[in-house]
């Protein structure tokens, strides 16, 4: 079970949080002319990286926020976490 | 009454305490500290089962967790548990146990007849059998396969046993009380580290419970029981015995499986049978020690042969000598010890060891004790079906190909070595890759992966003086780091006897002329001929030949066989083992029960119950309950003997004649406010919101990104920037969740706020055409006409001094209301209701009136909004606006979702006007159509419409808008039923909704 360090609560177990899938993904402008194919890969392409992964999580069970959560998807290692609305180096 | 082969004195059972059990039937006594293996070994007793394939005679191999034979189906307190491992169950008075895998008994097994047709049973037997023809599987196959294999059999009553879990964070934790464990303990205790020391026997202290050591001047047993009894009292540490660490998972979370009551003849009142930990610790240290292997020869599974290790422990912790005539059978030093004990009680053995003249401080020992070794030679092959009677033994060459001339031997047990294997699960569990340690002939953990360190015979040091040095170093380094303490500890003084390099020899040739069965897996029977089998048919990889051969599977999963199955397939494949490589370790390390797994989270407690304020009211006036996600809701009010169907029916007759009230309160309700509430909700439903006046509600549809219908709802604009929303019950959650990902991480700009009041309000829908008149009775000093309350309409008013929300909504399609209190007047209003409501013939209804109200008013609802449907196929299209933007909108330009047959919702009748559709009846043009019939769609939802008085259901229909008036068949397999039926509207009742707005 992962150890997530919740920017907001500090170290928590997964049960607390769900997940959210990858947090590159930009929804685009409302209002705006979209091509199909802008909004497929926004709806439905991924990349299932293995490694180095940016993804959501919303602390479900805690402070419900969203956070962002660097993650390996093959090791499992956490490298960082951020708020929702920190940028991201 | 004496028990044969008990020694007079010695072991660490208690002699003063005599308890009687049961073994297939018959009665025997052991004492209190004995195993179910140890009390049936004093009385004498080897045959406990018969092998898993050919149902040969089984006895004990091991004394621990290794033990791949004596599984037993144990009986306790009028519950029975398949597959418990003799050699671990401690007995308690009254322990009663019988032997698995035989039929008609033990002693004769019909089965066994497979022994004498085992050239037709090798590897891959069943695979390459029983595929053809492929109609034989289900009908005699697979009954023939069920019936001759697995081992015990499960309960199939209630299992009235508690289990628990338990969440802990610790400093360090310690996996194994041996010396390791021990020294790592104490000096981490002694920093002020918080630590947990896990052991899964009963007795702390591992190999020093028969080892012949001296730490500190004093026995190595002493050492470890005052290192214990000081741990004890050390308020930052925890040592549990009868727990077993048997995963390691990720960001160092361990599981633990503590045997509460598993030794005791019932469980005591307000314990659990088993409690699950599930542990957070800062470090691990992994002293898990390490588990004999044996060495292979011909027919080494007959009952009598058993590893040296397990011999000594039988002897010196339990005080039973497994044999009268022992033959042991070496290629290291520990068979010695193992003689060296026999010896000392009286026991003669003969020892063979494999190696040419080895030379140790403890075979000198053992050669001034006058014991029988024999250099160079081994045992060929044990004779003896149902117990070891002899044995046939020969000099080896010294490259081990040749035997010399063949002897037999009188004996009555082999207890064989074959140099110990380190137990890596753990680290190799946490990740840690492991290495091949030539010198032991094993593998070893590698570089730590997660924050674990291996230490002791686990990591492959033998030698007593160098583990106590490095774990007491481990200890105080891994502490100091967290604690800041750095209390020094003197390292004891240890004696210990030198020991000698070990033969890497581990399997005896076949003498010319001899098929015997020489078994590396002893509970699955994988034989060296059938490995070799494996390798012939092409399996390399050695995760092929495991799931081939079965080699290494089962509840022992290998312990003492995996690493002889290793060397077999080198040698063969002319590899070395390290690049053969070994199977993945995964946990649990040992079988761990169904039910501790689960723990509480049974029955009622799987998940949470959610009960209204008026629940007790329900209760008291016959409701019969229905699971509504995790809410109880009445789903009818029975009245005398009726069913679902007579009560749902009068209940929904009666809101269409009078007036119901209808428990609302597990609707989700989320609390909206901020300036930029309006914008929100006009990005995330699909009509518009921007113009809704304060006082009005509307309903609303949000779709998912991908144009999906998401949920449904009202919601209430309360004040300027204050609104009220309303979704499904089921949806909750995920709205709120929804609502949160939008206004936190895509439009974080708007200045909104939302939080779930669902638990805040109490709420009761008033519904029927005689509901105005109960409301301004309920509410004497409101205007609640159709002018002062419009359809859509809100106000706040005084329930007899309690402040409520009214909300002119329908999901019945009657006119009706929805009262709102805060939580803890809701039961209060609902008995005002319904005593208000008396003169007006008022009756509660549930979900079950609810449901036929809607669904023949064609109102959508879950069974609808399933997650594959978009607006227009619910007919709500007129609710998506094509002026401005929302959640999903972009999606519905998707070609599949514009087509011109899209499927949509009407309603269905049958036409004999009389048998109900069940609800996912498909429904087909067709019903004499070969199958695969095609389907055009599928039925919803059905009730008995109360207004025409005849079966009605929805459904989801291809091309639905172009087939009212045609004729289709329902069918439902699984009912086994056939309906010719009409399609028609989906507004069945009230097409025009006139009733809402009365």
């Amino acid at each position: 079970m992962l150890y997530i360090n919740c920017p907001h609560c500090g170290m928590r177990s997964q049960n607390e949080f769900s997940y959210g899938g990858d947090a590159s993904v930009k929804r685009p402008e409302l209002n705006t002319e979209i091509s199909d194919k802008e909004w497929d890969d926004f709806v439905y392409n991924r990349k299932s990286l293995r490694g180095k992964h940016l993804e959501l999580w919303q602390h479900i069970s805690g402070c419900r926020q969203w956070i962002k959560v660097e993650r390996d998807t093959a090791t499992h290692e956490i490298f960082r976490t951020f708020k929702a609305d920190e940028e991201v180096a | 009454m004496t028990q044969a082969f008990r020694i007079e004195n010695g072991g660490l059972i208690n002699r003063d305490k005599k308890l009687s059990f049961k073994f297939n039937g018959k009665n025997y006594f052991g004492y209190e500290g004995d195993t179910l293996a140890s009390a049936l070994l004093a009385n004498g007793v080897h045959l406990v089962g018969r092998s898993f394939k050919y149902h040969r005679p089984r006895g004990f191999f091991g004394a621990g967790v290794d033990e791949p034979y004596a599984v037993v189906q144990l009986y306790r307190n009028g519950e029975t548990e398949p597959n418990i491992k003799a050699t671990e169950q401690e007995l308690f008075e009254g322990l009663e146990a019988k032997s698995v895998n035989c039929w008609p008994s033990v002693n004769f097994d019909i089965g066994a007849i497979n022994n004498f047709l085992r050239i037709f049973l090798p590897a891959g037997f069943y695979y390459k059998t029983f595929m053809w023809p492929k109609s034989f599987w289900y009908r005699i196959y697979e009954p023939f396969i069920r019936k001759a294999a697995g081992l015990g059999v499960a309960s199939t009553k209630h299992d009235k046993e508690r289990y628990e879990h338990k969440y802990e964070h610790c400093d360090l934790l310690i996996a194994g009380s041996g010396p390791s464990g021990l020294a790592g303990a104490y000096a981490a205790a002694k920093n002020g580290a918080k630590v947990i020391l896990a052991e899964d026997k009963p007795r702390f202290g591992g190999s020093l419970l028969t080892s012949d050591v001296n730490i500190g001047n004093q026995s190595g047993k002493d050492w470890a029981e005052g290192i214990i009894a000081e741990l004890k009292t050390m308020p930052n540490v925890v040592v549990k015995n009868r727990s077993q660490i048997f995963g390691y998972y990720d960001h160092n979370m361990l599981v633990m499986s503590e045997k509460v009551s598993d030794h005791l003849p019932s469980t005591k009142k307000y314990h659990p049978n088993k409690r699950l930990w599930y542990i957070r610790a800062k470090e691990v240290l992994i002293s898990s020690g390490s588990i004999e292997r044996p060495i292979v020869f011909g027919n080494n599974d007959t009952p009598g042969v058993m590893l040296s290790s397990a011999a000594k422990e039988y002897l010196k912790v339990y005080g039973v000598v497994v044999g009268r005539k022992p033959l042991v059978f070496t290629n290291n030093d520990s068979g010695y010890e193992t003689a060296i004990e026999f010896k000392k009680h009286g026991v003669d053995p003969v020892v063979l060891d494999s190696r040419i003249n080895p030379d140790s401080e403890i075979i000198d020992e053992a050669k001034n004790l006058e014991i029988n070794i024999k250099n160079s030679y081994v045992v060929v092959a044990a004779q003896g079906y149902k117990k070891v009677k002899s044995a046939d033994i020969a000099s080896i060459s010294e490259d081990k190909k040749q035997l010399g001339k063949i002897e037999n031997i009188q004996c009555d047990c082999i207890c064989v070595s074959g140099f110990w294997t380190p137990t890596i699960h753990l680290a190799s569990q946490s990740g840690n890759k492991t290495k091949f340690k030539e010198e032991i002939d094993a593998f070893v953990p590698g570089q730590s992966k997660q924050n674990e360190i291996t230490l002791g015979a686990a990591n492959g040091e033998f030698s007593l003086e160098e583990t106590l040095k490095t774990s007491f170093t481990a200890g105080s380094e891994l502490s100091k780091k967290i604690t800041e303490n750095d209390n020094k500890i003197a390292i004891p003084n240890v004696v210990e006897k030198k020991s000698s390099q070990h033969d890497k020899f581990w399997c005896v040739p076949l003498p010319k002329g001899k098929s015997y069965k020489r078994f590396l897996d002893f509970q699955n029977d994988v034989a060296v001929s059938d490995v070799e089998i494996a390798l012939r048919e092409g399996y390399r990889s050695i995760e092929h030949v495991k799931r081939y051969t079965t080699l290494g599977m089962a509840t022992d999963q290998g312990k003492t066989s995996n690493l002889n199955g290793l060397q077999l397939v080198s040698e063969i494949e002319n590899k070395v083992v390290p690049s053969v490589g070994h199977t993945t370790f995964r946990p649990p390390y040992t079988p761990v029960s169904i039910g501790a797994i689960v723990g509480r989270e049974v029955g009622k407690h799987s998940k949470p119950t959610r009960k209204s304020p008026m629940h007790s009211w329900h209760e008291k006036n016959n409701a019969v309950f229905v699971d509504a996600g995790v809410w109880l809701r009445p789903r009818y009010y029975r009245r005398g003997n009726e069913n679902l169907f007579e009560g749902s029916k009068r209940e929904a007759k009666n809101v269409r004649t009078n007036v119901g009230v209808c428990d609302v309160t597990t609707l989700g309700k989320i609390d909206i406010k901020g300036p930029d509430a309006a914008e929100l909700l006009n990005r995330v439903y699909t009509n518009a919101w921007l113009k809704l006046p304060v006082g009005k509600a509307r309903y609303g549809v949000m779709l998912r990104e991908d144009g999906i219908v998401m949920d449904d709802g009202t919601t209430t604009r309360i004040s300027e920037n204050h609104y009220h929303m309303t979704t499904t019950t089921a949806q909750a959650a995920n709205v709120l969740s929804h609502l949160e990902y939008y206004l936190q991480l895509v439009w974080p700009e708007l200045n909104v706020n939302v939080v779930s009041t669902t638990e805040q309000w109490a709420g009761a829908a008033i519904a029927g055409p005689k509901s105005r008149d109960l409301l301004q009775k309920l509410f004497p000093n409101s205007n609640v006409s159709n002018e002062g309350l419009p359809f859509m309409g809100y106000m706040e008013g005084d329930l007899f001094g309690v402040k409520a929300r009214i909300y002119r909504i329908s999901f019945s399609g009657e006119l009706a209301y929805e009262v709102n209190v805060e939580s803890d007047y809701g039961n209060f209003m609902w008995e005002k209701i319904i005593e208000v409501g008396e003169e007006f013939n008022i009756q509660p209804y549930g979900t079950e009136a609810l449901s036929t109200l809607r669904i023949e008013m064609g109102h959508v609802a879950g069974s609808e909004l399933d997650g594959r449907t978009i607006p227009y196929d619910n007919a709500l299209e007129g609710l998506v606006s094509k002026k401005k933007d929302f959640i999903g909108k972009r999606s519905l330009q998707r070609s599949a979702f514009i087509e011109e047959n899209r499927q949509r919702i009407v309603g269905v009748v049958p036409l004999d006007k009389q048998t109900s559709i069940p609800e996912g009846s498909h429904l087909v043009k067709d019903d004499k159509a070969p199958l695969p019939n095609p389907k055009l769609g599928h039925i919803s939802a059905s009730c008995w419409s109360v207004e025409y008085d005849n079966p009605f259901s929805l459904a989801i229909l291809k091309d639905g808008k172009n087939m009212i008036g045609q004729k289709l068949f329902a069918m439902s397999p699984l009912k086994n039923k056939v309906i010719p039926v009409e399609i028609v509207s989906s507004h069945y009742v009230d097409p025009k909704g006139e009733r809402v707005r009365s």
